[in-house]
């Protein structure tokens, strides 16, 4: 019999701190689905890394959102027994690996992005996140450089990989309204100075995009259009697919272990 | 029971010795205190709590070195520790102690420069072959064999080797 979902009781903080989590496990798990594809060794053990460090941070996450909802559930049943419509992810995460361009911009949004909001939340006055903050914002850094690095590579390279990248930032930048906006559960917590205001970082965040993406000889859209969503659990096909994949052991034979 | 007739500061010192002898399953030239991953140990009503904080978030170690822990604090006579991860202060490789450098390049492994600014994160490095000691090095990969590495070639040798990240 398949593993019924968990209910969670989503106060402000269960819910914020769920949100970071989702961001974190869903992106790490599309980097994960490139071990042993990417287009050079050297790439793959880099994609599987950074899915690595978002993982880790998954779990910090998601143990935090378990202690302040009072221990009744845990990592692993947040991770293996929600079912999409309970995952707050942003929608940018769960989108498809696509082409290595497609990937890298995504990590580069994001990234860029993270490294952010994560710097910035190091005022949290929460304890637990601004430690899990300081911890995230370290390696965000790296992910950062790395997907600029190629996405200068890929934009400046031949005339394939430079329409590539482009598509993939034209098909990706709707998504990216989503990590900036903030609702008002969210904005009680900003209030009470526990979360960060992530509105205000995103004349830093496009003034690094723009930097990186000009030099990559690329262009943004001057389109204004941002899809939502995920925070509230809308999500794209996409993310159902990723979870059967993610939960299927789970599902199928209810606590399996190693 | 040893920890019967140990008193507090003995148990914790005892506690300390067994603790720090642990290696990193991955470096297993350096053990947890020369990482600095062992960041205290304390004796609450005659049981043993031990910190430790991870290099990495996602660094896989971690489990493994806990489960050491418990052994080595077992073979000492101390049974049941707890073990609690701490996040704050996050560990920067400012952690790693002299002497744990020098085993790293022993090993050869290029070992964290000095300072962990953020600045140096996206500055250039220099960084010395372990090998040969040469500076004319450069990067192949900021991602490495494990999440603490990156890879580097010297061209005075022509070796590849490890660099241990700065964080
Ligand atoms: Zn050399």
């Amino acid at each position: 019999m398949a593993a019924a979902n968990i209910t969670v009781s989503e106060t402000p903080l269960v819910l914020y701190t769920l949100r970071r989590a989702d961001d974190a496990l869903i992106l790490g798990h599309r980097l994960s689905e490139w071990c042993g594809h990417a287009p050079m060794l050297e790439e793959d053990m880099a994609l599987a890394n950074m899915g690595l460090d978002l993982l880790g941070q998954a779990r910090e996450l998601y143990s935090y959102a378990a202690k302040v909802e009072g221990g009744r559930n845990d990592e692993d049943k947040f991770a293996y027994l929600r079912d999409v419509r309970q995952y707050r992810n942003l929608l940018l995460l769960e989108q498809p690996n696509g082409d290595f361009a497609r990937t890298t911009v995504r990590q580069f949004f994001y990234a860029a992005f993270a490294d952010l909001y994560w710097r910035a939340m190091m005022r949290s006055s929460d304890p637990t996140l601004s430690a899990i903050a300081a911890k995230s914002e370290k390696e965000s850094a790296y992910h950062v450089r790395h997907s600029s690095e190629w996405l200068i590579r890929l934009g400046d390279g031949t005339e394939e990989s430079h329409r590539r990248a482009q598509a993939a930032i034209d098909e990706l930048w709707a998504f990216t309204g989503e990590m900036f906006s903030v609702d008002d559960s969210e904005r009680g917590l900003i209030d009470a100075g526990i979360a960060i205001d992530p509105a205000p970082l995103r004349p830093q965040w496009l003034n690094t995009i723009s930097s990186v993406v000009s030099e990559a000889t690329l262009a943004l859209p001057d389109n204004d259009w941002m899809q939502q969503g995920g925070r509230s659990g809308r999500h794209s096909e996409h993310l159902g697919h990723l979870l059967s994949e993610l939960q299927s052991i789970q599902r199928s034979f209810p606590g399996a272990t190693w | 029971m040893v920890t019967a007739v140990l008193s507090d500061a003995d148990l914790r010192w005892r506690a300390w010795e067994a603790a720090s002898q642990v290696v990193d399953p991955e470096i297993p030239v350096l053990t947890i205190a020369d990482l600095g991953v062992l960041r205290d140990v304390q004796v609450r009503d005659g049981r043993v709590e031990v910190a430790i904080t991870p290099t990495y978030s996602g660094c896989p170690a971690m489990n493994m070195i806990e489960l050491e822990i418990e052994l080595a604090l077992e073979r000492a006579g101390i049974a049941r520790p707890t073990i609690r991860t701490v996040l704050s202060p996050p560990w920067t490789t400012d952690w790693m102690s002299e002497d744990g450098r020098n085993k790293l390049r022993a090993y050869g492994i290029a070992p964290p420069q000095a300072s962990s600014s953020r600045r140096a994160l996206f500055g250039e490095q220099q960084v010395a072959c372990p090998q040969c000691g040469s500076g004319d090095t450069e990067l192949l990969s900021e991602f490495g064999s494990t999440s603490c590495k990156a890879l580097w070639r010297c061209k005075a040798c022509r070796e590849p080797f490890d660099y241990f990240k700065c964080h």
